[in-house]
């Protein structure tokens, strides 16, 4: 963090981005390799979830099973085992990577990762078990909590001390970002669990702070994040220079400024101060959006029909499409002329399913992608699954979203005219959810493409480091090594 | 940029602002509430906290993730005066020839002060319902002027008032839900105050609501041999949701525990900072000591 530029060392000093990648590779392949499985996971638990909306009697006799709960678990094992975890895997591969120097402790970062992994699994089976805390996006139980906080402060000091040994001397845009979001997570983090489930504040300040976590980790940290893949990988495979770091920075403190008030619903049991405050900040969440959006337009600069036949180019460009989208829809929900309308409806569903999977999932498929094959020194097994996962990936969000989305503003509009019956209207959104089943089917689908293609690619990878040592084993013995 | 410490700084004091914004702050003003003296009419302080078996309920209506599908959370638009005449004095003409002069009382002056307490007119504001009810009283008549919260949510029956901090004071976790693919439950204990009700539709919500996506809760029943007699507390349940003969369902005692919680949820305090003047307030403060309905 402490930054010099004299410090930068001579060229001969320097590890090649070939060994960068090298020191990267236990923890990315821990930190990805588990990622990519809590994907699968997670959107398999979401299918569960979503078939329920069909067929209510669909393993409704399990108590494991049940809705509140399999919903709960696909949340959170898509956002901590996912969408967290592949989050740190980006950010210490991006961060190495500009630094120029070798990952600090990279079989540490990988224990860090298992312990988290380990943290998610329990968190997991408790919440079927019926542990959750209730509260929305921390459903986590406290024994989990501990364990999770413990690996991420293997994984993020280990992360910020390869940002503090760098050898490029100046910091570059992914770098703060990066940088903020290493630090902001294990604050915001601390916050919940600590006022959550040690010493529990009482009354709705549970719930302002549930909020508020709930903003500060989906709005702020995962656009923190993705913004810094986004301007690493944009300049990187356009194969040009980010067309302005000032426009960066400033998308960077409106994003931490105006991001972080975000979150706290109009209409809730508060003072009124409170969501007043929240909407203005909402709206002003317009301002990093249209910078980040005039960055990465500038920086591509017409170049996107020729960069289309790269795969990852693909991901990032979806992803970049979905966080607009998303922050239109976020911006549009805070008018206290729409609010009524889309409070309480799957319109909100629809909204972060558009910023966690379009954007954010899409980003890092891209980075692991173009990440993996480089720090194995391997190519992806199978190509065309990368192109199939893109597809798969991009219409099963569409037909999740935009589905929801329209069903949601019909399904407040109807909340809102009392005359409509209740049941009728919930009724009228079902046609909605199938849809969206539909997309869940096919985001799955999508997951199990990219598992598969890192499985083979790590046996590939296995076969090539054991091949060697095999071959000695296997190779006759020489008479003079055989003692009389 | 080339100053990480400044970079550094700079990010920590915009969310050390957040922090302090969302998190202190609203500490300081609603984590710190205690209970209130202001319930008009009575000297009772609310809320008061929940019955131990309702507790237990709340446990399990966490542990079930039910706020998936249902808010605890009542919105209101704004609020309207009504104005209810509730006595006709004594000089009756005068009365009269108020109510016909605002427009009312037209056809049949006679009856219409025959069955009272009677709305006079309803939906005004403040400042109508006052002048109509000065004039009311001047004609030697009394009149009440009535806060009524209107909205959607309160149209559709889910509550009183809108809920506010006060209500949650004693609910731990707080489980307000975003997402309405059931009814909202703030009120349910007194729109719905059938445990038996309840029991059944948990066990199978389609017998009770046509149509409903909700998903049964068969886990928290058992289903058993009838023994000696049949258990008084097993479901009475009609057709093709009955146990096979000789067998019954009774609830386990999970069940109990999450109808208690269901019944104890109502939000219908009068609170000062969310008014409205209840129905039956002068019988309620002389007759029985429980908040106002």
């Amino acid at each position: 963090m402490i930054e010099d530029p004299s410090s930068s060392k001579s060229p001969a000093a320097r590890p090649d981005t070939a060994q960068v990648d090298a020191s990267c590779r236990v923890p990315l392949f821990v930190l990805f390799g588990s990622a990519v499985s809590w994907a699968v996971m997670a959107s398999a638990l979401a299918l569960i979830a979503s078939i329920k909306f069909h067929s209510p009697d669909f393993l409704a006799d399990c108590a494991w099973l049940t809705y509140g709960r399999v919903h709960a678990a696909a949340v959170d094992a898509q956002l901590y085992g996912f969408a967290l975890q592949s989050g740190f895997g980006a950010a210490l591969w991006i961060i190495a990577r500009l630094g120029g120097n070798r990952v600090s402790q990279p079989w540490l970062i990988g224990v860090g990762g298992k312990l988290w992994n380990l943290g998610v699994l329990v968190g997991v089976i408790g919440i079927l078990a019926g542990d959750s805390t209730g509260f929305e996006n921390f459903e986590m139980p406290r024994y989990a909590g501990w364990i999770l906080f413990l690996g991420y402060l293997m994984i993020g000091l280990w992360t910020a001390l390869t940002l503090h040994r760098r050898n490029e001397g100046r910091l570059s845009p992914p770098q703060w970002f990066f940088l903020a979001a290493l630090f902001w997570f294990p604050w915001i983090d601390s916050t919940a669990h600590l006022l959550l489930l040690v010493f529990r504040v009482r009354g709705v300040e549970q719930s302002l702070i549930d909020w508020w976590w709930s903003d500060n980790l989906l709005l702020v940290w995962l656009s923190l994040t993705g913004l810094g893949a986004v301007f690493y990988l944009v300049p990187k495979l356009a194969g040009r220079p980010l067309h302005s770091d000032r426009l960066a920075l400033f998308a960077f403190w409106t994003l931490i400024l105006f991001g972080s008030w975000a979150g706290i619903p109009a209409g809730a049991p508060v003072p009124a101060w409170i969501p007043a405050l929240s909407a203005v900040a909402t709206v002003l969440t317009l301002i990093p959006l249209l910078a980040a959006a005039v960055n990465v337009r500038q920086t591509l600069d017409g170049h996107c029909r020729a960069l289309a036949a790269n795969p990852a180019f693909l991901f990032v460009g979806f992803g970049v499409a979905a966080w607009l989208a998303a922050g239109v829809m976020r911006i549009a929900s805070a008018l206290p002329g729409i609010s009524p309308i889309t409070s309480f409806t799957w319109f909100g569903v629809a909204l972060s399913e558009l910023h966690s999977y379009g954007f954010f999932a899409m980003i890092l498929f891209g980075v692991i992608y173009c990440s993996v094959p480089q720090v194995a020194g391997l190519e992806w097994p199978c190509a065309g699954s990368v192109r199939a996962h893109f597809w798969l990936g991009s219409i099963g969000i569409l037909l999740s979203a935009l589905p929801l989305a329209v069903g949601g503003i019909l399904q407040g509009l109807k909340l809102n005219d009392a005359g409509t019956g209740f049941v009728e209207l919930t009724k009228g959104t079902l046609p909605f959810l199938r849809a969206s089943t539909l997309g869940d089917l096919l985001m799955m689908i999508g997951n199990l493409l990219l598992a598969v293609n890192f499985v083979r690619l790590s046996v590939r990878f296995g076969r090539a480091r054991l091949a060697p040592s095999c071959a000695s084993f296997a190779a006759d013995l020489k008479p003079a090594e055989v003692k009389p | 940029m080339s100053c990480g410490p400044l970079v550094f700084l700079a990010a920590f004091f915009a969310f050390a602002a957040s922090w302090f914004g969302l998190v202190l702050a609203p500490q300081f003003q609603v984590g710190r509430l205690q209970q209130e003296t202001n319930v008009v009419n009575t000297t009772e302080l609310y809320p008061s906290a929940r019955p131990g078996l309702a507790r237990q309920g709340l446990e399990v209506y966490r542990a079930a993730g039910c706020a998936a599908c249902h808010t605890e959370q009542v919105g209101q638009t704004g609020t309207v005066c009504d104005v209810v005449l509730t006595d006709a004095g004594t000089n009756h003409a005068a009365l009269i020839e108020t109510l016909i002069r605002s427009g009312l009382g037209r056809s049949n002056p006679g009856q219409y002060l025959s069955e009272l307490p009677k709305p006079v007119r309803q939906g005004l504001n403040k400042e109508e319902a006052d002048f109509l009810a000065t004039a009311l009283k001047s004609a030697g008549a009394k009149a009440d002027v009535r806060i009524v919260p209107v909205g959607p949510d309160i149209a559709r029956g889910w509550g009183k008032r809108r809920t506010v901090a006060e209500d949650y004071l004693y609910d731990d976790p707080v489980m307000l839900g975003s997402l309405r693919v059931g009814p909202d439950l703030a009120n349910v204990g007194v729109r719905l105050p059938d445990p038996n009700w309840h029991l059944r539709h948990l066990y199978a919500p389609r017998l009770e609501v046509k149509d409903s996506p909700m998903p049964p809760y068969r886990y928290l029943f058992t289903m058993r041999r009838i023994g000696w007699q049949p258990s008084p507390d097993a479901l009475q349940l009609p057709g093709e949701f009955a146990p096979p003969p000789g067998f019954e369902i009774v609830p386990k005692p999970e069940a109990r525990a999450l109808v208690a919680y269901l019944s104890s949820l109502r939000t219908d305090a009068v609170l000062f900072e969310a008014p409205m003047t209840a129905p039956s307030a002068p019988a309620a403060a002389t007759a029985t000591n429980t908040p106002a309905k």
